[in-house]
This record gives structure tokens, C-alpha cells and sequence, in this order.
């Protein structure tokens, strides 16, 4: 059950280009599950909450559990959360969102995250290893500075690719052009039977047309800007089908962040027009970074 | 005339409680006067597009009327809006008086439902395709085709744009055409960025939807007024309490925050009696909630 609580900032680290909040958020970690996230209040005149990923959440402490959220600062709201301080004060909702559903028996799973949106999938490896999933991992980002957490990654996964689009580490390319590959398998000695995808929509829906070909099963986390992350305001709603194709809409908040790739119509939502010319509500990351 | 009665005086306003559900986690709904989404015959979508940015102190939003039609409702969220105990007032909005007449006919004796609320504040009615009821005869002739169809006893709320210079003649011919009261508020016509017509809401429109309760609160004291716009501390609360209005809306200020309805005091003081003061112009000691 999602709480509403004013979260106390206990840490603010530089991870590259993003940064690393240490939240102390009584009753929010409790129900997190991996691809779950908080939306966070940001400064007094803005309005719309900023949906962040929850990376990590850890046990007791002096202050009960706590949450990390991996923050990119971009947009106004972004920068303003990136630079708060230990002590600082956040009113923010969460748990909230569908989190990814884990297979029921040890199989290999894939997961491609990129950018700041491969935050859950670190709590998702682990989860899954936990189940004895052998996880293979691929980060992908822009450059070295907005990769995120590669040595985790690889203490986590059996192997990871790295890709960034201007070659400073790994493959050079972008993640969407690497998937189709890998999703046909073999990595570490077995064709994943999953694929969970956290990214662009350019990478989701690759993702999606991959695992599609060679009839995998495929989880796509999509984060467009959730302005109130509880289902209310219906700005996040996606373009998705049913089993028998019969049209109808999500909210990326509520129905999601994580969908069956299968369902999600991504003809539809490439077709929905790009936000206004001032940049005031393009498609964003779950950290909202456009915003 | 028909009482307007209310559990409490801040009411979760038309379209921003989502079914209901969505609140649950957060409040009791228990006694929680709530405004459903405005219900058209047919379900409505937004097509495609950005349908909210942010603006100071702001949110602009795409106000097509988007829902899944009165027959869903009735089916699905009523009843379970019912069963939880929410006082539900029921929006309406439609293309033409006809639509209006059949909203009212199907809505009216559903079972559980408190009063209808006419929205007749839609910010681009005919981008939309909904009935313009900006002119004062129209609004008052879909008051007139929904109090005809529901039973004499319920009440009719008539929501008004935030337009001070037709506010006070709207609210008196559609309180003339047999509306109970009326919900001075709703969103000011704006655009988005790309020039789309949308609404403005939240604390930026909150000095506009205060004078406009005060205007309509002078000129028509005998009429209910319940304000809305921007409504998100219980200082906004008493201001707009203080100009006369007998209950607030809130809807903005849920999105960010779903437990605000508890801050606002919603039902901390049910003695309180739900009524204007006297007179409303004169300065009122400030009350704690």
C-alpha cells in the first residue's frame, strides 16, 4: 500500500552525471517491489511530481529502511532535486506503480537498462538471483559519465555489455541496436526466456519487436512525466491492447511503469505528437528529466 | 427550493478524484463529498498528444472531456464509490440540451447519487465539441433541461467559469432556471505550449476564483456558492469560506499530494455550520480550521 510521507534526504552522492539521494521515507519501502517508484514534490511552484525509480532500497538502520533515487539533473525540477542536501525535506508518494513480474520457475533472464532509467533493474537482479535466474545484463547510456552503476552490474549479472553511443567505454552504439542480438541468444550459455527492458522508447519498442521474433517474453517499463504518479490525472496514459487486440489505454503510474511489451501498441504511441515547443512536457525519463 | 447539503465543506472537485479508488489508500472515503469525473453518453478521448505541462504555480491541461461515458460509471465506479461511503455528486456535461436532458434522466435516480453538478465551464467548448454555455440564456437553459429530468429533491450545482465579467449573470440565471447552488471555479481558458486550448488550474488561478466568489457571493446572497481553484492550504480554505462560500472544491492540489483533503481540515469541525456569513465583505477574524 503506497504512503504519502515527507522524506528526510540522509545522502546526496555524484554517481558520473547523476546523482544518488539517500532517502529516509518511513513506510515507503515496506511494499517496493523492483520497478515500483516514489513521485516526489519538487520546489513550491511546480506542480508536477517528479516519478523517480526506486535503485535501491536498504534494510534497517538508525532510520528504518531506507531508498535510493537516482536523479539526472536536466530540467528545473531535476537540477532542484539534484541539488538538495542531507536534511532536506521531500514530500513524496510510494511505493507506487506495477512492479515487474518475476518469472515462477530459474530461467535466464536479460535485462537492458539505459541511462538513468536502468535504476530498477538493479533491485530486479538481485531479485532474480535470489530465484536462481541467470541474469545477463546490458547498460547502456550516452556516455561514461550517465552509465549507471556498471560495477554492480557485474558483481549482479553472469555477464553485462556495455554500450555507450559515443564509444568513450564498451560498444560503441546505442542500446536499441544491440538488443535484437542478444535477445536471440545465446549469452552466457542460454537464450534468456525473459527480457525486461527499462529505457527510451526507441529501446522499448526494439525490445519488444526482438523478444516478438523469437517468442520471448518481454517487460518494458514505460516512464513517460507522471505529473501525479497515483492514477489521478490520466497525463501518463499509453496506447495498449488486450490479448484479442482490442485498443484501450494505460497509465504508466497505475497499470504500470511495467507492461507486457506485447500489449503496449507502439505504432500508437510513436504517433502521439512530441510536447510543446518550449520543452515544457516532452516525453521523460521516470526521473522526469525533461522536466 | 432544494437544500444543498454537504457531510463537509471541502469536496474533491470534478475530474481530479480519478474513480475513487485512487484515493483509497490515502483518505477515508467515508463521508467524502466527491464530484465525479463530467460523464458524456459516449466515452471521450484526449487523441493524441501532451495533455498536461506545468506553468507557475500551474497546471495546463487538456479539458476534452475525457471519460469513460455515464454507462461505466454507473456500472463500475458508482456503486463502489457508493460502498465506500463517498457523498457523490455526479458532473455532467454534454454537446447539446438534449445530451444534457439524458444525462440527467439516467443519472438522476441512480442509486446513492446526492446531486449533479452541470459543468458548464469548459474551457474550449467548441474545439471540445460540447455545448457553449458562456452566454448567461444558454447556461440557464441547460439548468432548466437537467432540473426537469431529476427528482425535485436533489440538488443541481451549476459550475461557472471563472470569468468575472459574467459570473454574477450567469450564476443568477442559472439560479433562476432552478440550479441549487453553484461551483464558481474550473479552469481558465488557456493553451498549451504548441497553442492547443486547454485550461489553466491550480494556485495561479486561485486570486481569479476568489473574486469571482466574492462578486457572486454580494450580488446573490441568497445563493450557495461553493469556490474552487488552486485551493491547496487551509489559509485558502478561509479565505474563500470568509467570501462566502459555503464549501470549497479542491483538485490540483490532490495531484500532488492525495492526503491534502485531511490537511484542509475536511470534516475536522462538522458542527461547523455550512453557510455564509452575513456579510461577506466585511474582514473576518481569522479562524483556525
Amino acid at each position: 500500500m503506497p504512503v504519502h510521507v515527507v522524506a528526510e534526504v540522509l545522502a546526496n552522492r555524484r554517481a558520473g552525471a547523476h546523482r544518488v539521494l539517500t532517502l529516509a521515507a518511513p513506510g515507503v519501502a515496506e511494499g517496493f517491489r523492483p520497478g515500483m517508484f516514489v513521485a516526489v514534490t519538487v520546489g513550491p511552484a511546480q506542480l508536477a511530481r517528479r516519478p523517480m525509480w526506486v535503485h535501491r532500497v536498504r534494510g534497517s538502520g538508525t532510520h528504518g529502511a531506507t531508498l535510493e533515487v537516482v536523479v539526472e539533473p536536466r530540467g528545473t525540477g531535476s537540477r532542484w532535486l539534484g541539488d538538495r542536501a542531507p536534511g532536506d525535506r521531500l514530500p513524496l508518494t510510494g511505493p507506487l506503480g506495477r512492479a515487474f513480474a518475476l518469472p515462477r520457475e530459474p530461467v535466464a533472464c536479460l535485462l537492458v537498462g539505459e541511462g538513468v532509467a536502468a535504476a530498477p533493474l538493479l533491485a530486479l537482479a538481485e531479485r532474480l538471483r535470489e530465484r536462481s535466474c541467470a541474469v545477463t545484463m546490458v547498460v547502456a547510456a550516452d556516455d561514461e559519465a550517465h552509465l549507471l552503476a556498471t560495477l554492480e552490474a557485474r558483481r549482479l549479472a553472469r555477464a553485462v555489455t556495455v554500450v555507450t553511443a559515443d564509444g568513450s567505454v564498451g560498444t560503441r552504439g546505442r542500446a536499441e541496436h544491440v538488443v535484437a542480438d542478444l535477445v536471440a541468444g545465446p549469452v552466457a550459455g542460454s537464450a534468456p526466456a525473459v527480457v525486461y527492458a527499462s529505457g527510451s522508447p526507441a529501446l522499448l519498442r526494439a525490445v519488444a519487436r526482438a523478444a516478438e521474433a523469437h517468442d520471448v517474453s518481454a517487460q518494458v517499463a514505460v516512464a513517460p512525466a507522471m505529473p501525479c504518479g497515483t492514477g489521478l490525472c490520466g497525463a501518463c496514459e499509453v496506447p495498449v491492447q488486450d490479448a484479442a487486440g482490442q485498443p484501450s489505454w494505460a497509465r504508466a503510474c497505475h497499470e504500470g511503469p511495467a507492461l507486457r511489451a506485447d500489449r503496449v501498441n507502439w505504432g500508437a504511441l510513436a504517433d502521439r505528437r512530441p510536447g510543446g515547443g518550449t520543452g515544457a512536457a516532452r516525453v521523460a525519463g521516470a526521473d522526469g528529466v525533461d522536466w | 427550493m432544494t437544500a444543498l447539503r454537504l457531510p463537509s465543506p471541502v469536496v474533491v472537485a470534478a475530474g481530479c478524484g480519478g474513480s475513487g479508488r485512487e484515493l483509497a489508500p490515502y483518505l477515508d472515503l467515508d463521508g467524502l463529498p466527491l464530484v465525479s469525473r463530467s460523464l458524456t453518453l459516449d466515452a471521450r478521448g484526449d487523441g493524441p498528444g501532451p495533455r498536461l505541462e506545468e506553468a507557475p504555480s500551474g497546471l495546463v491541461h487538456l479539458a476534452g472531456a475525457r471519460n469513460r461515458g455515464v454507462a461505466a460509471f454507473l456500472a463500475d465506479d458508482l456503486p463502489w464509490l457508493v460502498r465506500a461511503g463517498a457523498w457523490v455528486h455526479v458532473s455532467l456535461v454534454g454537446a447539446t440540451l438534449g445530451e444534457y436532458a439524458e444525462l440527467a434522466r439516467r443519472v438522476g435516480r441512480a442509486p446513492g447519487v446526492r446531486g449533479v453538478e452541470v459543468n458548464l465551464a469548459v474551457p474550449d467548448p467548441r474545439g471540445s465539441g460540447l455545448f457553449d454555455a458562456r452566454e448567461p440564456f444558454h447556461a440557464a437553459s441547460v439548468v432548466s433541461a437537467v432540473r426537469r429530468e431529476v427528482p425535485r429533491d436533489l440538488p443541481v450545482l451549476a459550475k461557472l467559469r471563472p470569468d468575472v465579467s459574467r459570473v454574477v449573470e450567469s450564476a443568477r440565471a442559472v439560479a433562476d432556471a432552478g440550479a441549487t447552488g453553484v461551483v464558481v471555479g474550473g479552469p481558465v481558458p488557456a493553451a498549451l505550449a504548441d497553442g492547443t486550448p486547454a485550461g489553466l488550474c491550480g494556485p495561479a488561478v486561485r486570486p481569479v476564483a476568489l473574486r469571482c466568489v466574492h462578486e457572486v457571493c454580494r450580488a446573490l446572497p441568497d445563493v450557495p456558492v461553493v469556490g474552487s481553484g488552486g485551493i491547496a492550504e487551509p489559509a485558502d480554505v478561509r479565505a474563500f469560506r470568509a467570501a462566502g462560500a459555503v464549501a470549497v472544491q479542491v483538485g490540483t492540489a490532490l495531484l500532488h499530494d492525495p492526503t491534502v483533503l485531511d490537511r484542509l481540515g475536511r470534516g475536522a469541525d462538522p458542527q461547523r455550520p455550512v453557510r455564509r456569513p452575513d456579510h461577506p465583505h466585511t474582514p473576518h477574524p481569522q479562524e483556525e480550521p
